[in-house]
C-alpha cells in the first residue's frame, strides 16, 4: 500500500528534477474540462498527457485546464501551442491519440494531422 | 449523448463548479452506509448562491457559462441519484459558500459504478493547486481521510502539482478508496 513515506522519497528525487526545468521556452498542452469535455472523457486525456509527460521527463511542457469554448460536440479538445504562440487544435481525443501527440508532436515536433480539427472539419 | 458515466468523473463536475466560485477548500465526502445507501457531498467555501439562483440551478436552462446557455452538471448529477432511488439536495449560503449532496441505492442496477476518485484529485489538484482538498472515504470496513495539507506538510517546498508527485497522490487515493469500498461496491473487488 503506496503511504507517506514513499512520498517523501520522492520529494528528493522531484527536487533534483525540477531544476532541469524549462518552462519558458516551452509547449503548453490545454485540456477542455467542462461538463461537455469531461463527459466526453477529457479526464483520461488529461492524465494520459501527465503521465507520459512525467514518464518521458519533457521538462518544457506545461499541462493546464479551460472551460467549455463552444464546440461540445468536437470535445475532448486539446490546444497545444509553442512559445510563439502559435496553435494547433486537437479534436475528439482520447488517450491513445493523446499518447501519440505527445510522441510524434511534443518530443518530436511533428503535427498529428489526422487528429486536428483541420481534418475533421474537411472529412 | 455522452453523459457522465461514474460518480467521478460527477464530483469531478461539481469540483469544477466549486472552483469557479473561488473556492479555497473543498471537501468531498463518499460514504457507503448500512442502510444500502451511497452518500456523496461536495462542500466548498466558495461564493455561494442567492437563493433566486440557488432555485434555479438544477434547471438545465441555468448556466454561468457565456458560450451557451446550457448548463447540463447540476441537472446530470440529481438525474443520476434519482436513476438510483436515491435523492439531491443543495444548500448554499452567499458568501459561505456551497454543499451539494446526492445518494445512490448501492444495489440499484442503474447506479454508476464510483469510478478513479485518485484521477478526480489529481487533476483537479494540476488545475488549481492552491485550493486545499479533502476526500473522506468510510464504509463499514473503515474511513479513510485524504488533506492536500498533510502531502504539503511532507512536500514542503517541493510544489503539489510536479506531475510524479500527482501520479503519486492518484495512486494513494485510488489504493485507499479501493480498501473502503472493495466488497461494499460491487464493481471494486473485495481488499487482497
Amino acid at each position: 500500500m503506496k503511504s507517506l513515506e514513499e512520498l517523501r522519497a520522492l520529494k528528493e528525487k522531484t527536487k533534483a528534477e525540477m531544476n532541469l526545468r524549462n518552462e519558458q521556452n516551452g509547449l503548453r498542452v490545454v485540456v477542455g474540462m467542462a461538463t461537455c469535455g469531461i463527459a466526453a472523457g477529457a479526464r483520461p486525456v488529461m492524465n494520459t498527457f501527465v503521465e507520459e509527460i512525467a514518464k518521458r521527463q519533457l521538462n518544457n511542457v506545461k499541462v493546464t485546464m479551460t472551460g467549455c469554448i463552444g464546440l461540445c460536440k468536437l470535445e475532448p479538445i486539446v490546444e497545444v501551442i509553442d512559445p510563439s504562440g502559435d496553435k494547433v487544435t486537437y479534436v475528439k481525443m482520447d488517450a491513445q491519440k493523446a499518447a501519440r501527440v505527445v510522441a510524434e508532436h511534443l518530443v518530436n515536433g511533428k503535427i498529428v494531422s489526422e487528429y486536428t480539427i483541420k481534418a475533421e472539419e474537411n472529412s | 449523448m455522452p453523459m457522465l458515466r461514474d460518480i467521478s468523473l460527477h464530483i469531478h463536475d461539481l469540483a469544477e463548479n466549486s472552483v469557479a466560485a473561488g473556492a479555497t477548500q473543498i471537501d468531498v465526502m463518499v460514504c457507503a452506509k448500512s442502510d444500502g445507501y451511497l452518500y456523496v457531498e461536495i462542500q466548498d467555501n466558495g461564493c455561494g448562491m442567492s437563493e433566486e439562483l440557488l432555485s434555479r440551478v438544477t434547471d438545465p436552462f441555468t448556466t454561468s457559462r457565456t458560450t451557451r446557455k446550457v448548463g447540463m452538471g447540476i441537472p446530470f448529477f440529481k438525474m443520476a441519484c434519482e436513476q438510483a432511488s436515491g435523492t439531491f439536495q443543495i444548500q448554499s449560503e452567499i458568501e459561505k459558500g456551497t454543499k451539494t449532496c446526492g445518494s445512490f441505492q448501492i444495489r440499484h442496477i442503474d447506479r454508476l459504478p464510483l469510478g478513479n476518485l485518485g484521477e478526480t484529485l489529481s487533476m483537479l489538484i494540476l488545475e488549481k493547486p492552491e485550493i486545499r482538498y479533502t476526500v473522506t472515504a468510510s464504509s463499514e470496513q473503515g474511513t479513510w481521510v485524504f488533506d492536500t495539507d498533510t502531502v504539503r506538510d511532507v512536500l514542503e517546498d517541493t510544489p503539489i502539482q510536479e506531475y510524479e508527485v500527482l501520479q503519486w497522490i492518484k495512486g494513494y487515493v485510488e489504493e485507499h478508496t479501493r480498501n473502503i469500498f472493495g466488497g461494499v461496491l460491487d464493481e471494486i473487488i473485495g481488499r487482497t
